[in-house]
């Protein structure tokens, strides 16, 4: 088409026309509410389980969910800025510090004691997790919605191969187990690295290694916490010196390392959900760090699912047995302009039937009555393990400056253990260092 | 042109010359093609292909991915969906194979459109003021105008991220996050600084004789413009709206920082199509693809321009 | 450049036309239109691109962090000395450095050679041509993302295809995991994807070189190598020029590609200047550090295209 001047004002009418149809996106007629959380398989089974909601209060449930690696940054942008756009949230754990000072979330105390909806009926860990800050206080900032840990997974149909099974009896004098202790984990590991299963080479096991958001600190946590590492001291808050770079702290980052480099598959460098679904599902690994999240599809994968696959929990180590706590809660946003509809809804997902559902449909409940009844320890095979998890998990720094730490730990960790820098003793000193800056411009008088 | 008899005139290389230069840049377009084609066939390869260890060459092609890139599932239990009724649709059954049901529509869509929007809108737009200013600047004795055009040409000097943080902040107040107005304004100002310089090299080449001919002959200086100078900068004209459209439809930083949903593009969004916890391949290859189509066809309908086109210059034989 | 084209019959009769205005000539004045003309895009740039600099600027000096609620701290030149004195930072503008000066060595040496075979113009060249473009025609961000799954040593085809050329095992070496493969990897991927536009330019520089100079060094009997360095190279190399300085200004401002790719690791090993801002601006929120690390960037680009320019300006006029 010729360019004239004729055609493209033409052109340009057009675009703006168009542009301002675009523009008037339709408000609901009726009354609706916009959900809001990360985007994965958990997520499409909320969608289904709000189906019920819309059937019995007649209020559309809208959904916007966010990819992982932009969740955090995308949802914090979102109600810094007082952004009605949500009127419900699933935020991660550790926005809790930061929505409970900035006054993001409602705070519900007062409507839990109306509706009679008692923290007592959830799992303390994931009450303190998801709902309370500060920590440890009857402050109540959001409904545990998401239970989640890290799990393990490994190949049980290989576990149970006589050839191996007497192998493994012979080099270590006892039984090819799901492993107990971080000891036995790499024992495992080891083993199965360079093996020839179904024609392929193998590798013991696939760890978290993912530098970009929270991967590799997710990951590492889990030997840390099981070898001495805390975040400060229990006594004088905010005291890290000591704490954070004990001896025991540097020994979990090597043993860490020492599992990356032995038995990790070649070239998950960066890896962090999906990357340990794909190599346990291709066969590549005997055994695998995850969220429990993921662990209903795995149950149901055509390829490694059914009787191949095996749960254990974190293993212990010389100090303990922690494992990395996940999960969400659900919270008020309130800036939101139907805080009474978007509490309605708190009150409809609380109730006892509705969490049952939650968790049959692909979600995990954080109440006590489902998790705790017989008949989910015998639903899955991976639910005896989780509920165990349940009861040991730790997490990280909810504190509204979480970022900058996480960024931080993020930095020294990967840079030790994928990219070789130093000593570990030394990046735990170096993470200190940068902890004590965050926490002074947080106001806080960290040592 | 010399009138003694020249072996072989340099304009006409030899056979072999000509030959051998052939192979090498088809070796270097096969090379280089490679991995998009690698991807194109990803998109329809199903989940657990697309991952195989070793990769896998010879497959068996689905629509999984397209289908997984349009639709939003969910898991189910078997008892669940056994209580189904059939599935109607062909993509409906690829799903349920998975145990998986469609729960429905996925935004890429929206996305697509608004990539549309967006990318073209501002690239008329970027294009239509360049042409503009372009003229001004050959035509005319503005004041300064040497750094005036460095001055245009400084505003790409600054990297996206660092402008985004005052942007953010200044879109917020005035209303423009998230909408594709903003957007358009945004990148209309990013690309108006190559289409100045790229269409100020047209213009200088075209004569001023023509206009002042057709001044004489009683035109407005608006009539010569559009009746003697565009015209002639066609070729140029068109060749900088590639390159305005390359970078509108492809930019990823300003749309990540400055949207969430109503005002997102693909870029942001592809490489962020979920399977469980992360990448799904195929339904990622699919949308690289298809989001290749448009710009691709563009280029090659506008295919004789951006050759001849970017010649500032050229000598008229 | 050019050839003017002899309108002189024209051209007499625009000089012979009266410098007085028609009074006839309806329609706005040159001055209007000039105006006109160039207002609105001056307008769009001071409002888009100016003043959210000067407001960086301004943000450089504080202490600001756009997440938490307050005003900003006047902090002085704290954000520029603390930058300034970050071996972290120093190591990332190496990295960056090191990227920019390989990708574009790669991008003009692979670039001319392949304008300069084309322009043998072989048959199906034009069809060959638009097959090399399409690399450029991707988002950087995309290309990014799928180069992970290309580059996994286990699942993806890079190194199957390395190890069938060279007998190497695929699985014994890492792309995007290597510390020493890394650096290199960004170059690959950046010069994979920017080629064809050095190319293009290029060859619009090599057709506008006129027939009439080379048939008059034949007759000279000059050799085509002396005919490459003397004709060739000094009348292409103005576009050369201009096309290295557009791509140089890019590199050096990359982000999207390399955060997919590499998310700047492994460690920090590829974390270019770009990634460290967007981590201090969008992730950290440490607003005025980023802000004082846009200013320095933006200086640094802006100096150093400042004396290319005038290099560039020089080289045209020989």
């Amino acid at each position: 088409m010729r360019m004239n001047r004729t055609n493209l004002s033409l052109l340009c009418c057009a675009g703006t026309l168009a542009l301002t149809l675009g523009a008037s996106s339709a408000q609901a007629d009726g009354k609706s509410l916009t959900m809001c959380w990360a985007a994965w398989d958990p997520a499409n089974a909320l969608v289904e389980l709000d189906k019920d909601f819309t059937k019995a209060t007649g209020i559309e449930m809208k959904h916007e969910f966010v990819p992982w690696t932009s969740y955090a940054d995308h949802f914090i942008n979102l109600l810094n800025s007082r952004s009605a756009e949500c009127d419900l949230i699933i935020g991660d754990s550790q926005w809790i510090g930061g929505a409970a000072e900035n006054k993001w979330y409602v705070k519900l105390n007062d409507f839990f004691d109306k509706n009679k909806i008692s923290m007592d009926t959830f799992l303390p860990a994931t009450v303190v997790g998801y709902a309370e800050w500060p920590k440890n206080t009857p402050n109540y900032w959001g409904l545990p919605a998401m239970a989640d840990a890290v799990g393990w997974t490994y190949r049980k149909d290989w576990f149970a191969k006589p050839e191996l099974r007497a192998e493994f009896k012979a080099k270590y004098n006892r039984e090819l187990e799901p492993p107990k202790t971080w000891d036995e984990l790499i024992e495992v590991s080891k083993f199965f690295t360079g093996k020839e299963i179904d024609g392929k080479k193998v590798y013991g096991s696939y760890i978290f290694t993912e530098r970009g958001s929270e991967g590799i600190t997710m990951g590492v946590t889990n030997a840390m916490y099981n070898y001495g590492f805390d975040y400060m001291d229990p006594n004088k808050p905010y005291h890290m010196t000591g704490v954070v770079n004990s001896p025991g702290a540097a020994k979990g980052m090597d043993v860490y390392k020492e599992l990356f480099e032995c038995c990790q598959p070649p070239g998950l460098t960066n890896a962090y959900m999906q990357e340990g679904l794909d190599a346990f599902k291709s066969g590549q690994v005997a055994m695998q760090m995850n969220w429990y999240a993921f662990f209903p599809g795995l149950a149901k994968d055509p390829n490694v699912g059914g009787d191949k696959i095996g749960f254990f929990k974190n293993p212990a180590g010389p100090t303990g047995q922690f494992t990395q706590l996940g999960g969400q809660g659900l919270s008020v946003v309130a800036a939101s302009k139907n805080v009474d509809d978007a509490l309605a809804y708190v009150k409809w997902f609380a109730q006892p039937e509705i969490q049952q559902k939650w968790t049959d449909l692909g979600g995990a409940s954080a109440s006590k009555a489902v998790l705790e009844s017989d008949a989910y320890k015998n639903s899955a095979p991976y639910a005896p393990s989780f509920v165990e998890s349940m009861g040991i998990v730790k997490d990280f720094w909810a504190e509204p400056l979480y970022v900058p730490l996480l960024l931080d730990m993020q930095n020294r960790v990967h840079d030790y253990i994928v990219a070789n820098k130093g000593t570990s003793q030394q990046a735990l000193d170096s993470l200190v260092k940068d902890w004590v800056k965050v926490f002074k411009q947080e106001g806080k008088d960290p040592s | 042109m010399s009138d003694a008899p020249t072996p072989r005139p340099f304009s006409e290389p030899s056979p072999l010359a000509r030959g051998l230069a052939g192979a090498a840049v088809v070796l270097y377009a096969v090379i280089a093609i490679l991995p998009l084609l690698w991807i194109g066939a990803t998109a329809f390869k199903s989940q657990s292909d697309a991952i195989a260890y070793p990769p896998k060459i010879f497959f068996t092609p689905t629509l999984g991915g397209f289908v997984d890139l349009f639709t939003v599932q969910t898991h189910q239990s078997h008892d669940f969906i056994a209580k189904l009724p059939a599935p109607q649709t062909w993509y409906e059954k690829i799903v349920r194979d998975r145990d998986m049901v469609i729960a429905g529509p996925s935004r890429v869509v929206e996305r697509f459109l608004n990539s549309l929007i967006i990318g073209f809108g501002s690239t008329i737009l970027a294009t239509f003021l360049g042409t503009l200013a372009a003229y001004g600047f050959s035509r005319f004795r503005v004041p300064f105008a040497d750094d005036l055009m460095f001055f245009i040409l400084s505003t790409r000097m600054m990297p996206p991220i660092a402008v985004a943080v005052p942007i953010y902040m200044m879109y917020r107040w005035l209303g423009l996050y998230d909408t594709r107005i903003g957007m358009i304004l945004l990148y209309t100002a990013v690309n108006v600084s190559l289409a100045v310089w790229l269409l100020k090299g047209f213009i200088d080449e075209i004569p001023r004789e023509y206009e002042e001919a057709a001044l004489v002959d009683g035109y407005t200086r608006m009539q010569a413009f559009r009746k003697v100078v565009l015209p002639q900068a066609v070729t140029g004209i068109a060749a900088t709206a590639i390159f305005c459209l390359i970078f509108s439809w492809n930019e990823y930083a300003f749309n990540l920082l400055l949207t969430s949903s109503d005002a997102q593009t693909m870029p942001p969004f592809i490489p962020f199509i979920i399977g469980e916890g992360g990448q799904n391949w195929p339904a990622v290859a699919a949308a690289t693809t298809l989001f290749l189509l448009p710009i691709v066809i563009f280029t090659i309908a506008l295919r004789k321009h951006l050759l001849r086109g970017i010649t500032f210059g050229a000598v008229r034989k | 450049m050019t050839v003017t084209n002899p309108a002189t019959g024209l051209a007499e009769r625009a000089a012979r036309r009266t410098t007085a205005p028609l009074a006839r000539r309806a329609g706005l004045s040159d001055r209007a239109v000039a105006w006109l003309f160039i207002l609105p895009t001056m307008l769009l740039l001071l409002a888009i691109n100016i003043f959210p600099l000067i407001w960086a600027i301004r943000l450089s000096f504080t202490g600001l962090m756009a997440n938490l609620p307050g005003a900003a701290r006047f902090v002085g030149l704290d954000n520029y000395v603390d930058i300034l004195t970050d071996e972290d930072v120093w190591a990332n503008f190496q990295i960056t450095a090191h990227f920019v000066f390989w990708t574009i060595a790669l991008q003009v040496l692979i670039g001319l050679g392949l304008a300069l075979l084309i322009n043998q113009k072989f048959r199906g060249h034009s069809f060959w041509t638009t097959v090399i473009l399409l690399p450029m025609m991707l988002s950087p961000a995309v290309v990014g993302n799928f180069w992970t799954l290309l580059f996994q040593p286990q699942i993806g085809p890079f190194n199957y295809v390395v190890g069938f050329l060279t007998g190497v095992a695929p699985s014994s070496f890492s792309m995007i995991g290597s510390v020493t493969l890394a650096p290199w990897t960004i170059v690959l991927v950046n010069t994979w994807m920017w080629t064809p536009y050095v190319m293009l330019i290029c060859l619009a520089g090599l057709r506008s070189i006129p027939d009439y100079i080379y048939e008059a060094a034949e007759v000279d009997r000059a050799s085509p190598l002396r005919q490459f360095w003397s004709i060739t190279l000094p009348m292409v190399m103005p576009f050369l020029m201009l096309a290295v300085l557009f791509q140089a200004i890019q590199s050096f401002v990359m982000f999207d590609m390399v955060n997919l790719l590499t998310s700047g690791g492994p460690g920090s090993v590829t974390e270019t200047v770009s990634i460290t801002l967007k981590r201090a601006a969008f992730e950290k929120w440490e607003t005025g550090y980023a802000s004082a690390l846009a200013v320095i960037l933006f200086v640094t680009i802006f100096g150093a295209a400042n004396v290319y320019v005038r290099a560039l300006n020089w080289v045209k006029q020989q």
